[in-house]
Order: C-alpha cells, then sequence, then structure tokens
C-alpha cells in the first residue's frame, strides 16, 4: 500500500512546466508502446519504418539518374528531399485523429490536448531526424553521400522545417478534430504537396517564371536552403527565409488557436 | 472545498444545443461523502466530469482547493491498446509517483494474475472495474470521485471497495454515483437527486431512495415498503 503522504502533494508542488513536461514524456512512452508493442524489434520501427522508405526511394531514383537536372549526387539528393517530405508528412498525418485515439486519457486534468499533439510531433521529429543522421553517416562511410558543407545551415533549414511541420501539424489536426472532411482531403492535398515541395527537384531546374511561383510554396524554401548548406558548391539554390519563417509564425499562431478551441473540452483554466 | 456557483453545460446535438446541467451551486466540504442519483442521462456523469476538471463548464464556475481525481469510470482514464501494467506506469509518470510499490498494490488488488500483462481491451468488465479501481487508489486525493464502477464484479469486489474507501480513507471526500442503494445507504452524508437538469439536496437516504424510485416510475407504495424490499 503506497504511503499517502506525498503523492497528490507532488503534483500540486509541481509547477505547470515541471506537469507539462511529465506528461509529454509519458505520452511519448505510450505513443511508442501503442504503435510498435513489444513484440519483435518494437521501437526500433520507428527508425527503420521512415529509413526503408528512403533507402527504397533512393534506390528507385539512382536506376532512373537523371530526373533531377542537378549536379547534387543521385543518393544526397534523395535523402534530403524524402526525409524533408516525411518530416511534414508524416508530422500532420500523426496529428489526425490523434486527439480520437487518446480521448480517454483527457480524464486527467493534467492531460491537454497540446500535449497529445506535441508528443505525436516530438516524436516524428526525433524519428526521422535520427534516420537522417544515422543513413547520412551509413551512406558516407559508404562513399555514396557527402557530409553537409555547412553544419549550421543544415541544421538552421531543418529546424525551420521541423517548425513549420510542428506548425502545419496542429493545424490541420485541429481542422480535421472541427471537420471529418479534413482528414479525408489531406492524403490528396499532401500529394500535390509533396509534387510541388521540391523533394525531386531543385528550383533552378525550373524557368524562371515558375521559380517565382513554386517559392510560394513553404517547405521548398527550407529545403533549398538545407540544400545549399549541404551542397553549396554544386548548386544554386533559390529561397526566402524571412516568408518561411513569417508562414511558421502565422501557422503557429493557427494551430495553437485550433488546439485551444477543441481544448475547451479539456480546459483546466477556471480555476 | 469545492464549490460549483452558477454552473450550466451544454452539449452540441443536432437539433442545437442541449442544457443537460440548468444552473447548479453546489459545495462539497473536506471529508464529506456525497451520494448522486438520477435517471440515465439525467448528467450525473456529466456533473462528475466537471468536477473533476475533465471537461470545462459553459457557463459559471467551479473552485477547487483540495486535489481531485479522474472520474473513476468504465470508459476513460486507460488505454486500450496497454496493458494493465502499462497503464498504470502511465497514470504513475503523468501523477509523477513512484511505480513498483503501487503497482505491488495494483496487482494485489485487482486480482488479474497474468492478465496484468494483457492489453486492457481483452479485459472483462468486471477486470477493467477492479483495474480502474484499484489504480485509482494508489493516488492520494482529497476527494475521490467514483462514477458507476463499483456497480460491476462480485460481492467479495465491493466489500473491498468498501473498505478501501470508506474505511481506510475515511476522512475523504467521496461523490458517488450509483444506482445501487447497497453502496448509498450508511455510507454517504448527504444525496444529490437529479431532476430535469436541476439536483436536489437530501440528507435522508430513505428519502431521496423513495422518490428516486419513484422517479424511475419504480414507486414503492410506502416507505416501509422500500424498506422491506431493501433487505
Amino acid at each position: 500500500m503506497p504511503s499517502s503522504s506525498s503523492p497528490t502533494g507532488s503534483l500540486l508542488r509541481s509547477s505547470s512546466w515541471e506537469i507539462t513536461r511529465r506528461v509529454i514524456g509519458a505520452l511519448l512512452i505510450r505513443e511508442l508502446l501503442t504503435r510498435y508493442g513489444r513484440n519483435n524489434i518494437g521501437f526500433l520501427w520507428l527508425f527503420v519504418e521512415p529509413a526503408a522508405f528512403i533507402l527504397i526511394v533512393t534506390v528507385v531514383w539512382t536506376k532512373i539518374r537523371g530526373v533531377h537536372l542537378t549536379d547534387i549526387p543521385i543518393v544526397a539528393f534523395a535523402l534530403t528531399g524524402y526525409s524533408s517530405l516525411l518530416l511534414w508528412r508524416n508530422a500532420v498525418s500523426r496529428c489526425i485523429g490523434a486527439v480520437k485515439s487518446n480521448a480517454s486519457l483527457l480524464f486527467h486534468r493534467q492531460v491537454t490536448i497540446l500535449d497529445i499533439f506535441a508528443a505525436r510531433i516530438l516524436l516524428e521529429i526525433t524519428s526521422i531526424t535520427a534516420v537522417l543522421m544515422m543513413l547520412t553517416i551509413a551512406l558516407w562511410a559508404l562513399d555514396l553521400m557527402v557530409l553537409p558543407e555547412d553544419v549550421l545551415q543544415v541544421i538552421g533549414g531543418w529546424a525551420l522545417l521541423a517548425w513549420f511541420a510542428a506548425a502545419l501539424g496542429m493545424t490541420v489536426g485541429g481542422l480535421a478534430e472541427k471537420a471529418d472532411v479534413v482528414a479525408r482531403f489531406w492524403p490528396p492535398l499532401s500529394y500535390i504537396l509533396m509534387a510541388v515541395s521540391g523533394v525531386a527537384f531543385t528550383v533552378n531546374a525550373l524557368p524562371p517564371a515558375a521559380q517565382e511561383v513554386i517559392l510560394w510554396v513553404p517547405m521548398i524554401n527550407a529545403v533549398e536552403y538545407l540544400r545549399e548548406g549541404w551542397f553549396g558548391s554544386v548548386m544554386q539554390a533559390h529561397y526566402d527565409i524571412g516568408y518561411l519563417a513569417t508562414v511558421n509564425v502565422v501557422l503557429s499562431m493557427i494551430g495553437f488557436s485550433l488546439v485551444r478551441q477543441i481544448g475547451t473540452g479539456n480546459a483546466t483554466g477556471e480555476e | 472545498m469545492i464549490r460549483l456557483i452558477n454552473v450550466s453545460k451544454d452539449y452540441p446535438t443536432k437539433a442545437g444545443p442541449r442544457r443537460v446541467l440548468n444552473n447548479i451551486n453546489l459545495t462539497i466540504q473536506p471529508g464529506e461523502k456525497v451520494g448522486i442519483l438520477g435517471q440515465n442521462g439525467a448528467g450525473k456523469s456529466t456533473l462528475i466530469r466537471l468536477i473533476s476538471g475533465a471537461e470545462p463548464p459553459t457557463v459559471g464556475r467551479i473552485e477547487r482547493n483540495m486535489s481531485v481525481s479522474w472520474p473513476l469510470a468504465f470508459s476513460g482514464g486507460f488505454q486500450g491498446s496497454l496493458t494493465g501494467a502499462d497503464n498504470v506506469r502511465f497514470i504513475c509518470r503523468i501523477y509523477g509517483v513512484d511505480f513498483e510499490p503501487r503497482f505491488e498494490f495494483v496487482k494485489d488488488f485487482s486480482e488479474l494474475g497474468v492478465y496484468i500483462n494483457e492489453p486492457v481491451a481483452n479485459y472483462s468488465s468486471g477486470m477493467k472495474a477492479r483495474l480502474a479501481f484499484a489504480i485509482s487508489m494508489t493516488i492520494d486525493f482529497d476527494c475521490y470521485l467514483i462514477d458507476e464502477v463499483l456497480a460491476v464484479g462480485d460481492a467479495r469486489f465491493r466489500e473491498r471497495c468498501k473498505i478501501e474507501l470508506f474505511e481506510k480513507r475515511a476522512s475523504k471526500s467521496k461523490l458517488i454515483v450509483s444506482h445501487s442503494h447497497r453502496y448509498l445507504k450508511g455510507t454517504c452524508d448527504r444525496f444529490l437527486l437529479f431532476r430535469n437538469g436541476h439536483i436536489e439536496e437530501h440528507d435522508d437516504f430513505e428519502e431521496v431512495y423513495f422518490q428516486y424510485k419513484a422517479l424511475l416510475g419504480e414507486a414503492f407504495e410506502t416507505k416501509e415498503q422500500m424498506a422491506a424490499e431493501m433487505r
């Protein structure tokens, strides 16, 4: 029998940040267990799944080389492009339906909808970042990949893209919670976005008129910036980081307010 | 103390918002045991969820200056795809308490045996109730909210719940939703009877149960007849 001296005392004394940290940590572990279970390689699937995806695409592209119209080595091009795609696409698809599958946990006052989204987004960002790093090192060791020329710029571009992914995840996830139809439209929409997000081409390979238009797609700015940091000497990058940052800020505000709105079913603010 | 001040709660339906609770004022003192009766859909569970903070009121305000448990009900608070043990771990993590001693207690009290390592989705309702009850007893609250969970399970389980709640935690506040007179009689100081979105306060069990039965359309002719029936 547990002693009755401290338990909730510690809950009440904790700062709200401490509670949030604890809840997100618990949700992360819960998410890993429900998604991958304890069978065979368990949570390693978290890394194996995107790694396999990226590797298959890389192999396919290598076989039909020439499509990307740049001097960037094809393996490196495919790896940067596909990991960028997975980052925002998975973050969004994991946020859709996140509330429903965790609804029973909202019985606990300290678990908020924001925590649920945050845990899922963090898990996606962490796993895909880890996969990108591991594959880069592995492919570099096999002489199939160069290391980034400017590590800081790569980190910056990746961070901007991760921020975009998180904001888009909360926005689309929040909208999907309000209207089911959003969840149905996301898969086709994500295909269109995939086609224009710079996964499979560089902006420089497009005619100038098209370059102007394509840079309105937020993620392509991050992909170009990241690739410039990685292969700066062999490519001419086009991007507008100010535009991307603005989109990120606006999208974050929309995302947070949507999450807050659906979160009124779970607010703690009435005390 | 917990205070509900002019609290109303609406739920959206296709026919527009439906008011489930209407202008409720209620105070629960430390150590008070409150029994809650009403028809299905009268708003009992809604009241419990509002008090727990799992949902906010549409109108009005709720003040809590004691720690309040999550609503101890059949659904909610659990993840069906996780095992019983994982659910205990999750609760311990979010409440920031040690797992090991609590897990021992849960294993012992729930009597789930090997099922503690099976997904909760595979449990019978009695097993779920035992787990839910055991987990909620591992966290020390000033006030426990119990929504019907006691109704399932056999007499032995109910007896052990009674010991945990009313003997070991005699000084704690409790709000108990139940259809069963076996639970409410002799254990609660006050009773709330739900009628058309309003709450009637009663101090006498015989009186409130008599009216509750009438509300259900199962009225007894006299209280003597009811008392005889209850034995």
